[in-house]
């Protein structure tokens, strides 16, 4: 296929670059594949997929159409880390939820009225319901080999109740580990 | 990424009792409460108690409820949990038919509608017991709703009337239980036994509508033999298959509710009662010396009546609720209404469930008042007690004595007899046949009441011997001979001149019969004696 080829080319040149002007490896690859992409209709025998249209067929959503603009408070980031034990470590990764939470908001343009919300595609499946018997269990051992810490046929965890430290220290944390 | 962000933060929130510490009680006002009368008492005139119940109710079934494992109290640890209870990857729940099958049955007996189609959702919380990280719950759709749990208490100045009450239910939902920890402070762990992880629970929320303990025991009481009735749930508190969380505030009536708080911890159904009087104290004087409620969890302890708080939950728990991906709705049917093609082991009818009802508590005890004319006090104590209806029943069937003689000799003679030795009823010394044979005897006039008492108590001590036995040998039969009740009754009469001078006063007759009573030692012939004496008197 075409595009491995330009990547083959690409580590492994043709021929020797010049020496003055270091071309950067970004300008490398585009360079390649508009070679690639001019070449392809002239020469290939690639059908295009019907399912794939030739020209887009969305139109960006108007601000004026969305609901106000969302913006994450620091609690908020606060609240979410707590609770979901995930670490947006800087800026950047609120700014990349807002804008995440922005793109979704394009949904509300969608007329929903009459229409009830699908949790799952499974929902017109039928429910199996197990007779009351017993026929798993007994296997202490396997649950507990991936365990780091047992004892006994218990699994030991760490006390409960240990706090998330309070976000002036946590921010302090990540000054010192900051790369 | 940068290890070095603490390691691994271990955050988990608090959504149930984890270490409790005893703070030293110096500075908090000790002020036990009474706990023999249990009253609803307002501190302050004005202020009521508004008291809402949380109750989890162990599913009496085989299996968990999502998976195969065997259900059971106390197993080694670890040994009845299966890859999916421990959460590895690459399991899915399957639900159990027979939890269903309870939960609709107890929606039923609650008097609830049954939503023929329910749903289930995802509740997050992280803590170790709970390996998932997530509850699978029923928070949108129930399977059951907007029930009522009507209950009985003795109330009134004697205790002896019979108020009814009644809860509204919010909801019932079928939910999994979590595992169990032990807290090794020393070593500063936690063990973890997931035996208990994916049990069935049943969830009845219930609207804040009581307002006192007493209220709330009684409901309380109801409800465990409502389910025991139905088979659903065995109700033993101790054992952890019935759990009650209080959520306790006060105010003046009119006014909005207040500040309500969680108290957990309860583990029989006297220390509930306690705990909710001691948290609606606390609040009333905290409010009165101008305090404010806070909305937290208290911890009940046992040893000295009070309520602690554990450490406070930072802000409000956000449980970030999903519908549950991996299973479909729940749907329910009803004879007749059944879309072809369904296995019969695949649906779940619910006006059968309906018609397996067995006779509830409530119920019964209306019965036993109209086919034995009974009071309802006495009736209530006989539900109350476990078997206690049915020992009644079994006497009254064996013997000819009327209904109203033999509710006496059960709720007074046996039940004094079994609380002074802390017996249960299957564990009494006299059984049913050998009470129905005394009465026989009583009834036919071998024996006056009073001897046929002495008699109960020997039958107690020597169960292997009869009635008849004990009589013969105590020489307690009867004494009706009326020349010789006529010699002793005049000799009563002669020793108490003074008495004599008062004609036909009652008080007086009594005294001189329970003389000759004392001389007979109870045998006399109650009826002939007063005759005699009568006679004796007037003269």
């Amino acid at each position: 296929m075409r595009g491995s080829q330009c990547v083959a080319a690409l580590l492994r040149p043709a021929r020797p670059w010049p020496r003055r002007g270091v071309w950067s490896l970004s300008r490398r690859v585009a360079h390649h594949s508009r070679r690639c992409l001019n070449s392809a209709p002239s020469s290939s025998r690639h059908v295009h997929n019907a399912k794939v249209p030739r020209t887009p067929t969305w139109q960006p959503v108007h601000e004026t159409l969305l609901p106000p603009v969302i913006h994450v408070s620091p609690d908020l980031v606060d609240k979410l880390e707590r609770l979901a034990l995930v670490d947006f470590r800087n800026q950047e990764g609120v700014e990349c939820l807002e804008k995440a939470i922005r793109f979704a908001d394009q949904l509300h343009v969608v007329n929903t009225e009459f229409v009830e919300p699908m949790d799952s595609v499974l929902e017109d499946s039928s429910l199996y319901l197990r007779e009351d018997t017993v026929h798993e269990g007994q296997c202490a051992e396997d649950v507990l080999q991936l365990a780091k810490n047992t004892l006994e046929e218990y699994f030991v965890a760490p006390p409960g109740n240990i706090p998330l430290p309070k976000r002036e220290e946590r921010s302090a944390m990540l000054k010192n580990s900051e790369f | 990424m940068a290890a070095a962000s603490a390691g691994f933060i271990c955050n988990v929130n608090v959504p149930k009792p984890v270490v409790i510490k005893l703070f030293s009680l110096n500075h908090v006002i000790k002020r036990r409460l009474s706990t023999s009368v249990t009253r609803c008492q307002s501190h302050c005139p004005q202020m009521v108690g508004v008291v809402g119940l949380e109750v989890h109710a162990q599913i009496n079934s085989t299996s968990k409820l999502f998976s195969g494992s065997q259900v059971s109290f106390s197993s080694p640890p670890n040994s009845r949990v299966s890859y999916f209870d421990a959460s590895l990857p690459g399991t899915l729940p399957v639900l159990n038919r027979r939890c269903v099958e309870a939960a609709v049955m107890t929606g039923l007996a609650l008097n609830c509608t049954i939503n023929m189609k329910s749903l289930f959702d995802r509740k997050h919380y992280f803590y170790a017991d709970m390996p998932a990280g997530y509850q699978i719950t029923q928070q949108r759709l129930p399977i059951a709703v907007s029930g009522l749990l009507i209950y009985s208490h003795l109330g009134g100045p004697k205790r002896n009337q019979v108020i009814s009450k009644s809860i509204r239910i919010k909801q019932i939902q079928l939910e999994q239980d979590s595992g169990k920890s032990l807290h090794d402070e020393h070593q500063s762990q936690t063990l973890i036994d997931l035996n208990r992880a994916g049990v069935g629970l049943m969830e009845l929320v219930m609207e804040p509508d009581m307002s006192c303990g007493e209220e709330a025991a009684a409901a309380v009481r109801e409800l465990q033999l409502i389910l025991q009735a139905l088979g659903t749930c065995q109700g033993n508190m101790s054992e952890g298959q019935l759990r009650v969380d209080a959520n306790v505030s006060v105010h003046r009536p009119g006014e909005p509710l207040g500040v309500r708080t969680e108290v957990k911890n309860i583990n029989s159904i006297r220390h509930l009662a306690r705990a909710i009087d001691h948290e609606i104290q606390r609040q009333m004087e905290l409010l009165e010396q101008g305090g404010v409620v806070q909305n937290e969890t208290r911890a009940f302890d046992q040893k000295t009546g009070l309520t602690i708080p554990m450490r406070d939950k930072e802000g409000l728990q956000d449980y970030r609720f999903m519908p549950e991906p991996n299973l479909p709705p729940l749907l329910l049917y009803v004879s007749g209404r059944v879309p072809a093609g369904l296995d019969p082991s695949q649906v779940v009818l619910v006006d059968r469930v309906k018609a397996l009802l067995p006779e509830l508590p409530g119920v019964r005890r209306e019965r036993l008042v109209e086919e034995y004319g009974i009071l309802p006090e006495h009736s209530y104590t006989l539900v109350n007690e476990d078997g206690l209806a049915d020992y009644f029943e079994t006497v009254v069937k064996a013997t000819k004595a009327e209904p109203r003689k033999v509710i006496g000799w059960v709720v007074k003679e046996l039940l004094s007899n079994l609380n002074q030795q802390n017996l249960k009823v299957n564990q009494s010394l006299v059984a049913a046949r050998a009470l129905a044979e005394l009465l026989d005897l009583l009834e036919t006039g071998h024996v006056s009441s009073t001897a046929a008492k002495v008699v109960f108590q020997e039958l107690w001590k020597n169960p292997e011997k009869g009635a008849e036995k004990i009589i013969q040998e105590q020489n307690l039969g009867l004494m009706s001979d009326a020349a010789t009740l006529q010699i002793i009754c005049q000799k009563v009469v002669e020793s108490h001149p003074e008495e004599v001078d008062i004609p036909k006063n009652v008080i007086v007759l009594n005294k001189l019969m329970g003389q000759v009573q004392k001389e007979t030692k109870g045998r006399a012939d109650p009826v002939q004696v007063r005759a005699i004496l009568q006679e004796l008197t007037s003269s």
